[in-house]
């Protein structure tokens, strides 16, 4: 079966530089996914929202700012809270070593720090999403 | 008319000449490298430049001399000789106080200049309990609510004796009452305090999308920053226009000076559209540039600029004083070329961008922090970066001479080949009716998103090296020890909001925002009752919610 992953991108927080993101949405649209980007200043209601409208596979978020260790718990609680917890979470931005156990544990397993090659990228989301496909 | 030699044909130039018989024979024994060479953003560069390309261009190799207009070689006729640039470290995080701190530190250092970084919900004009606040406080720069916490920032900081630079837009005409006020109460006298506000809200809707109101509002603030400070701050820079972010979020350098440079014309001609006198407000501005990797690039980019803004500020705007004429410039080195594999080599890339910016004539400079990609700085690193600039300035040599550069024929093609591509942008955007127009129709977000894309794509397939990261890679990295910024800050600001709003007089601060609206509807210049809004202590988030409800808010349609 060739159903497309569905992956939404999203810029949580109040952070603007939105460079990487729009870059990884093109280059995983050219990799063959469907991808929806939600645009800036997003909360973690309005990405697990479109996460569930969307019936996305895989919630990509970009977060420059620190505000990492806010953000991702509460999507993740969320993404439970509304049975999704089978969407993969990725994240990419500026993510000290020392927040990536915690992360991983929050069940964020795909970390993506500046310089990450985009194909690694891609690889990383096929090889975790194609499973619920 | 090339002269006719005896038998009727043109003579061959010297430089077809030495390609015949000098090149050619030695690239048949030895190629070339495959290549591609051209600059970082693209552009093709030929082997080599003689006196002929440059007036194939419609350049001159020759350009007049420093002090002299259109400025090509520098503002100033003894260049660094003179004064030296100013070294001006871009910093701030946490609390005021942490941040005052490391103020105290960088002029204790020898740092000539502050610049204030503000944190998102101050950026954003939000307090630091809005929800959209969660995780931001005190992160990305220092959180400053209210005219409290200016006071904090600027403890035992003589503003009558500093000057400041402040990189703030959607806020910037809040954040500059701010600071008239502290200075108000440490006894400075407006007239004689400077410093630079950035307030540049175009490249905000273009690159960086820290707005809040929806354009032409926002340009009214700025227009009304414009009139208060001639009319009272006399000596502050009222706008840094600025290509910075333009060029972080993935412009060409062409494009990053044409969008730049074209807001700046589209601020000259709302002050004039608002009633202004051109000399009045034009010496006022200044610019903010980018320092990428591409060393001859880079410096080109601000030899042109300094002649593109002259030629337009004479000729478009018919500006008489000469200092409307004179283009001065921030330059920061680019954060987006430092990497977090190997960061010791950002040393060396900042050092190469700095050295840049400097050949290029720049007023003051912001050196990156190794650990740009990874965290903000250390005390450490920061020290280093300014160590940089100090090394430039006291041990290179390059601060002896005016415009060493001058007359290279490469560097002056290539301020010509810039010149003529920012023309063509102007062009384009001049008719789609002006950079708020253009900005609209996505035109410039366009462009830039193209740009960032193509230059990705060319990371990936190994045609552009960036060592450590897609080649020369090291397995076996020793992390770096970064700035962690916990969340002490959040809580300290939030418990010092609440009880602000406990202790302040409650119906002077809605008086005073009541009047700003009343004055936001109407015509009137909004920085007087701004001054009184920030003496009644209300808070930026307060201040701004204020001209939410008269403005709205600007939400982009977001572009690939």
């Amino acid at each position: 079966m060739s159903q497309k992953i569905r992956v939404v991108i999203a810029k949580p927080g109040l952070d603007g530089h939105d460079r990487g993101a729009k870059v990884i949405a093109r280059a995983l649209r050219d990799a063959g996914m469907e991808v929806i980007y939600t645009g800036l200043r997003q909360t973690p209601e309005q990405i697990v929202s479109a996460a569930l409208q969307e019936d996305a596979d895989v919630i990509g978020l970009s977060i420059l700012s620190g505000a990492h260790m806010h953000i991702c718990p509460r999507i993740i609680e969320l993404l439970r809270e509304k049975g999704l917890e089978d969407v993969q979470v990725v994240l990419g931005g500026i993510i000290p070593d020392q927040d990536v156990p915690k992360l991983n544990v929050m069940g964020i397993t795909g970390i993506f720090i500046p310089g990450t090659p985009m194909q690694h990228i891609v690889d990383f989301i096929i090889a975790h999403a194609r499973a619920r496909l | 008319m090339p002269k006719m030699s005896r038998i009727g044909v043109p003579p061959v130039s010297a430089k077809a000449r030495w390609e015949r018989e000098t090149l050619e024979p030695t690239l048949r024994k030895s190629p070339e490298r495959p290549g591609p060479f051209s600059t970082i953003s693209g552009r093709p560069i030929e082997r080599l430049y003689t006196a002929e390309d440059v007036e194939a261009r419609g350049g001159t190799a020759s350009p007049a001399p420093p002090g002299n207009f259109p400025y090509v070689r520098g503002l100033h006729p003894t260049g660094y000789r003179g004064k030296l640039w100013t070294m001006r470290q871009f910093a701030g995080y946490g609390t005021p106080e942490e941040t005052n701190q490391r103020y105290k530190d960088l002029i204790a250092a020898g740092g000539t200049g502050l610049s204030v970084a503000f944190d998102l919900p101050t950026l954003m004009g939000r307090d630091p309990d809005h929800p959209l606040s969660l995780g931001e406080v005190g992160k990305c720069g220092v959180s400053i609510t209210s005219l409290a916490d200016m006071e904090r920032l600027f403890e035992g900081i003589p503003l009558s004796d500093i000057t400041t630079s402040m990189t703030i837009n959607s806020p910037a005409p809040m954040i500059l009452a701010m600071y008239l006020v502290v200075a108000e109460k440490q006894g400075a006298d407006w007239r004689a305090i400077s410093g630079t506000l950035q307030n540049d809200i175009l490249k905000e809707f273009i690159a960086q999308k820290e707005y809040i109101f929806p354009p032409r509002p926002s340009m009214r603030l700025i227009t009304d920053v414009f009139a208060f400070c001639s009319a009272h701050v006399p000596r502050w820079n009222t706008i840094s226009v600025s290509g910075y972010h333009i060029r972080e979020a993935g412009s060409t350098a062409a494009q990053e000076l044409a969008f730049t440079l074209r807001d700046g014309l589209e601020y000259v001609q709302y002050g004039v559209d608002a009633g202004l006198d051109v000399d009045d407000f034009v010496p006022r501005m200044s610019f903010f540039f980018n320092s990428h990797s591409d060393f001859f690039e880079e410096i080109a980019k601000y030899r042109a600029a300094r002649k593109l803004w002259a030629d337009a500020m004479r000729d478009r705007f018919g500006a008489k004083n000469p200092r409307s004429w004179q283009l001065r410039f921030h330059t920061q080195t680019a954060g987006v070329s430092l990497t977090a594999q190997q960061p010791y080599n950002n040393v060396v890339r900042t050092a190469l961008q700095a050295l840049a910016a400097v050949l290029g004539g720049t007023n003051s400079l912001h050196t990156n922090s190794l650990d740009e990609a990874l965290a903000l700085p250390t005390k450490e690193s920061a020290t280093i970066a300014l160590r940089t600039q100090q090394i430039i300035a006291h041990e290179s040599g390059v601060a002896n001479v005016v415009d060493p550069l001058g007359g290279s024929y490469f560097v002056e093609a290539l301020t010509r080949d810039m010149e003529r591509e920012v023309l063509t942008y102007w062009d384009t955007i001049d008719r789609m009716g002006g950079m708020v127009a253009a900005i609209e129709r996505g035109y410039p977000q366009r462009e830039i998103a193209e740009a960032s894309y193509q230059f990705q794509q060319a990371v990936e397939r190994q045609e552009r090296i960036i060592v450590g990261v897609n080649d020369f890679v090291q397995a076996d990295e020793k992390p770096l020890e970064i700035l962690y910024i916990d969340d002490t800050t959040a809580d300290t600001q939030l418990a010092r909001l609440a009880d602000l709003r406990r202790t302040r007089d409650h119906h002077r601060v809605q008086q005073s925002l009541e009047a700003l609206k009343t004055v936001a509807h109407g015509r009137g210049n909004t920085m007087e009752p701004l001054l009184d809004c920030v003496r009644a202590y209300a808070t930026v988030g307060e201040i701004c919610d204020a001209l939410r409800e008269v403005w709205g808010e600007y939400e982009e349609v977001p572009v690939i």
